[in-house]
């Protein structure tokens, strides 16, 4: 299993194929239309993260050592952009979880999703997911 | 004189800027207009030539400062035809001035089991005021319905004002649906019960004429931004008999007649609900943006923007799976719209990208999503700077986007 660093510098590789931005929203969404998602019967408020302008529903399990999440959301872009996030952190440990840095986003020049004032839930998706793995680093 | 954009582009450098290498077409308005430079010019002035203290007398600059502040007082005066210049008082803007009111008139003439009027269609600076005031008094916050088509439903308001009724708090223009409500005839139903009437007129002055004598409303709440003048200035127009009777607000210089240890007076209109040192320089800045729009005319700048609402709206229309939010019968510079298909956050990312600014979400008025269950809307707001070129710029945007998710 590659680690968190590893997959980063693979979706960095990635996103240097491109050379406008036409072509980086296209490949975020066809990203979104690929992710599995949430069924509708999970999408409910308790895995809701609220953002002002799109709703994101995250799942998190723990196996074998490892979180497994899962997430949502009402808009394409931002699922687009969750699925980079799941990618990355998804099936890693806990502890790893905790100090990933995410700065790859940065690098693909997705920044600019993440500013609080977006407020599309993805900056407290990031948040959530490190609580996640922080409750179950703890729990063990 | 009819409006020619392509003069009056010049007096707004900011509009020249690219976005990724294409024009702005900036179409957020609502949310804030740009300012001419003659605007810029005054700020610059008053701060290079003219700085002062006011109020404080005793020196030239003083007087002279003293002098063009109470010379704005007039401006917005005769701007709203209000009856007296004390009866101007200047805020940070329309949401202080809201607040003022809840804060003032509430603690004065609101007691238990009364009620505050609203209506469904409010910004969150209309709501949250009165949900306060209401807690503190222990008063009922009412609704007042609105319709599919954004129009409030004035049979339901008529039922509402009663005996309890204390004061009747509604939007002059919706920033989020455009739509234009009858606040002449709204006064007069509440007067025939003795009810007094705020308006949120932030949407409004930047697009019509306003006569605060003609619509007889107790109080009239406007901002300098939202009317190509400075952010962070406003004005609360209030009759003077109300305002005597209502406590202070905010408390420390200019509005104290005498102070003692134990004991201070409070000065008079206007200068009793204007705590300390005002914003002299946008105060002026937000009279020279008066002074621009009258120059241009309202009868112009409105036909000017009619003729671009009906514009876009004609354009946007053929696009598919298109809803329009928002189709009252009255309104005024708003296009509030979503794709069936396609979120509007998702639509806003793509217009931001091709250079176009509009705002996207719920428009700090989260009721009205809820009532039309959307997520939220993308709007367009227009201005008297905007052209029938940038809606078409926005229509090919638009058709990408639908390229992209459709």
């Amino acid at each position: 299993m590659a680690t968190i660093k590893e997959k980063e510098q693979e979706v960095i590789e990635e996103f240097e194929l491109f050379d406008d931005w036409m072509d980086k929203y296209n490949y975020i969404i066809d990203l979104g239309k690929a992710l599995p998602g949430i069924d509708e019967s999970n999408r409910e408020d308790k895995y809701l993260i609220k953002g002002c302008q799109a709703r994101v529903w995250l799942l998190a399990e723990y196996k074998d050592g490892k979180v497994m999440y899962s997430a949502d959301s009402d808009a394409l872009i931002t699922r687009g952009i969750i699925a980079l996030l799941v990618r990355v952190l998804s099936g890693q440990a806990p502890a790893d979880i905790v100090e990933a840095d995410m700065s790859f986003i940065d690098r693909i020049g997705l920044k600019e999703h993440l500013s609080a004032t977006r407020s599309n839930g993805l900056l407290n998706m990031i948040k959530q997911m490190k609580l996640y793995a922080l409750a179950f680093q703890q729990k063990n | 004189m009819p409006i020619h954009t392509d003069t009056l582009r010049k007096a707004f450098p900011i509009l020249e800027t690219k976005v990724n290498g294409r024009p702005l077409v900036y179409f957020d308005n609502a949310a804030t207009t740009q300012k001419p430079v003659s605007v810029l010019e005054r700020l610059r002035n008053y701060y290079e030539r003219e700085n002062s203290n006011i109020h404080r007398g005793a020196h030239f600059l003083s007087q002279q400062a003293t002098d063009a502040y109470e010379g704005a007082s007039k401006t917005m005066q005769s701007f709203i035809n209000a009856k007296h210049t004390h009866e101007v008082i200047f805020t940070r803007g329309t949401t202080e001035s809201i607040n003022l009111v809840a804060h003032s008139f509430c603690s004065k003439f609101v007691k238990a089991g009364d009620e505050i009027l609203i209506s469904a269609m409010e910004h969150h600076s209309n709501i949250v005021p009165w949900q306060i005031a209401c807690r503190e008094k222990q008063a009922e916050l009412k609704v007042i319905p609105m319709d599919e088509q954004g129009e409030l439903c004035m049979d339901a308001y008529r039922d509402m004002l009663g005996e309890k009724s204390r004061l009747v708090a509604i939007t002059h223009v919706s920033n989020a649906l455009g739509t234009v409500n009858p606040v002449k005839e709204m006064v007069g139903l509440a007067h025939e019960k003795n009810i007094p009437v705020m308006i949120d007129g932030a949407q409004a002055t930047p697009h019509m004429a306003v006569d605060v004598q003609e619509l007889d409303c107790d109080f009239y709440c406007f901002s300098g931004h939202k009317m190509y003048g400075p952010m962070g200035v406003g004005v609360l127009y209030g009759k003077e008999a109300w305002l005597n009777q209502m406590p202070p607000y905010q408390s420390g210089g200019e509005m104290i007649r005498e102070v003692g240890f134990k004991k201070t007076t409070y000065n008079e209109l206007p200068f009793k609900f204007e705590a300390g040192t005002p914003n002299v320089a946008d105060v002026l800045g937000m009279e020279t943006a008066i002074q621009f729009i009258l120059k241009l005319g309202h009868q112009h700048i409105s036909a000017h923007e009619n003729d671009l609402l009906h514009y876009a709206t004609g354009q946007l229309k053929q696009l598919d799976n298109i809803r329009f939010v928002g189709t009252a019968a009255q309104r005024t510079s708003v296009v509030s719209f979503l794709f069936e298909d396609i979120h509007p956050y998702d639509t806003g990312t793509i217009l931001d990208k091709l250079g176009i600014a509009v705002r996207t979400g719920h428009h700090c008025a989260q009721p009205i999503m809820d009532f039309y269950q959307i997520p939220g809307t993308v709007r367009i707001s227009l201005a008297v700077y905007n052209t029938r070129r940038e809606i078409d710029v926005c229509m090919d945007a638009l058709t990408r986007v639908r390229e992209m998710f459709g």
